[in-house]
């Protein structure tokens, strides 16, 4: 675990890293990205059985691991371990310095800018645009319960397939 | 007159209860009997000293419903919303309490959603809270465990379902009216009325607007409000202030998150020959223009170091119309007519 990681999920405010401008342009491409991730999805659910078989526990470690590579690299991902992407138009809501999961707070710039930090764009502007190409802004009206910090470094992936498996 | 509704057996005392209320406070009565409300807010003192509440408390009695007692507002620290809450009620004021998801987890927010109506408090206004960086302690750590959504949502299932968010059970729930905030001047404005929907759902009852200084901007939010019948669902009470001055105005521009005031307002103050009568005018003048404004149900007066301006501001609005809210001497004088006549 990095060290900033241990902090993402309490909301801790951190500097934006330098690779946000590939999270800015994942909200940019949020339409045709999230259509490959729903069949990325409907194939971590056929492998169910798979992932049964080998041990979901087993598999925690190296399918966190490689999920944490995947996500940071296009959305900032923080592994909160309970991945709302999907409903946020790809715009991690955990780097918002407030961890906010229901929306933008009160303190948004005119520019469309974080208020804590006056050079990063707000997440929840950015998620507002990027549900707005997904044509999901009608989700957004759905209330979030809070976190569960106990997930936070679990496979959000792993849990995708074991609903299924539950369901 | 005062409403009989509005008269306990002592000034601190809650009030009756009354069918289709949540609260035994005097702000969900005035609402809900559809008179235009007023509220303000106190600035907290750097003090433990209680003379203190009582000294600022002055240029409010008589004009204003309730007073929000701010928590921690702008990330600095002061004496706490509850605390302050207490005082206000001993006197027999019928205080806001205010909840920043900033400074407590879950488990100390509970703790102290119970612990205020404990102490009669019977209004909570629930806020994420500005961030750390805008305070006189930007090292100190941001909690946000909770935002402004959950909380609503936390307390309305403590109130109504009788119970902790772990679902442990509570004896006797917290009686109370449960507001937000909300900021319509901030973008995305798109998404604004959406998050006022979703505090809704979440249980808010009544909202407090941060400042308006763009009417129209405000006009256009509500007109979507209402095109989602919100309205109909909490009362909308519209933040208004006085501006001290055109430098005033700048400063809080560049400093205090999400208050926006557009550059006519500053130019019409700047020329101004006297500033602070001008800012005052302006304030008087956006009252009375967003009172006519369907779905708005009241003020919320923010006059910050200009506390003095309040009894001029609210009476030169006219939204009173004749009413006078709660006052410590318009109880005693009920109460010694009551006792001449008893006699």
């Amino acid at each position: 675990m990095r060290p900033e990681d241990a902090f993402a999920h309490r909301g801790i405010a951190l500097p934006p890293l330098p690779r946000r401008s590939l999270r800015l342009w994942s909200v940019r491409h949020a339409k045709w990205l999230a259509s490959v991730y729903r069949g990325f999805e409907t194939g971590l659910r056929a492998l169910d059985p798979l992932f049964r078989r080998i041990g979901y526990d087993r598999l925690e470690r190296p399918v966190a691991g490689v999920e944490r590579v995947v996500k940071q690299a296009l959305f900032d991902c923080r592994m909160c371990g309970q991945c709302v992407l999907s409903a946020t138009g790809l715009s991690c809501p955990m780097n918002c310095p407030k961890g906010l999961r229901n929306g933008p707070c009160g303190g948004v710039r005119a520019n469309g800018n974080c208020e804590v930090h006056p050079e990063m764009p707000c997440v929840w502007v950015q998620a507002y645009a990027g549900a707005e190409r997904m044509g999901t802004v009608a989700t957004m009206g759905q209330a979030r319960t809070p976190i569960d910090h106990r997930k936070a470094g679990k496979s959000s992936w792993l849990q995708a397939a074991r609903q299924h498996a539950a369901s | 007159m005062l409403h009989p509704d509005d008269i306990g057996p002592t000034p601190w005392a809650p009030l009756r209860p009354l069918p289709g209320h949540v609260s035994r406070g005097r702000l969900e009565r005035v609402l809900r009997r559809g008179e235009f409300a007023v509220t303000a807010e106190i600035n907290p003192p750097d003090s433990a000293d209680p003379d203190e509440i009582e000294h600022r408390i002055k240029p409010f009695e008589g004009w204003v419903d309730a007073i929000n007692a701010t928590d921690g507002s702008g990330a600095h620290c002061h004496m706490s919303s509850v605390a302050v809450s207490a005082l206000l009620i001993r006197m027999g004021y019928s205080p806001v309490t205010q909840i920043a998801c900033r400074d407590h987890n879950r488990i100390a927010i509970q703790g102290n959603v119970l612990g205020a109506a404990a102490l009669g408090v019977a209004n909570i206004l629930c806020l994420t809270g500005d961030g750390v960086q805008a305070g006189d302690h930007p090292e100190a750590k941001p909690v946000f465990d909770l935002d402004s959504i959950s909380l609503l949502d936390t307390i309305r299932v403590m109130r109504d379902e009788k119970r902790f968010l772990s679902g442990r059970k509570i004896t006797s729930p917290p009686l109370v009216f449960v507001g937000a905030a909300e900021n319509p001047f901030a973008p995305p404005y798109e998404f604004r009325p959406i998050r006022l929907g979703k505090k809704i759902a979440a249980g808010a009852q009544f909202i407090q607007t941060q400042y308006c200084y763009d009417v129209p901007l405000f006009a256009k939010f509500m007109q979507r409000v209402r095109d989602l019948g919100l309205h109909e669902k909490c009362f909308i009470l519209v933040g208004v202030g006085p501006l001290a001055s055109a430098k005033a105005a700048k400063f809080i521009r560049a400093n205090v998150p999400g208050v926006h005031i557009p550059d006519a307002v500053i130019a019409r103050i700047e020329g101004a020959k006297n500033q602070r009568a001008e800012g005052k005018r302006l304030c008087v003048e956006i009252i009375q223009q967003v009172r006519d404004i369907a779905g708005v149900s009241g003020i919320h007066l923010m006059a910050y170091k200009q506390e003095e301006s309040i009894s001029e501001i609210v009476h030169a609005s006219g939204v009173l119309a004749g009413r006078m809210p709660w006052r410590r001497d318009l109880v005693q004088m009920t109460q010694a007519v009551e006792t001449q006549g008893a006699a």
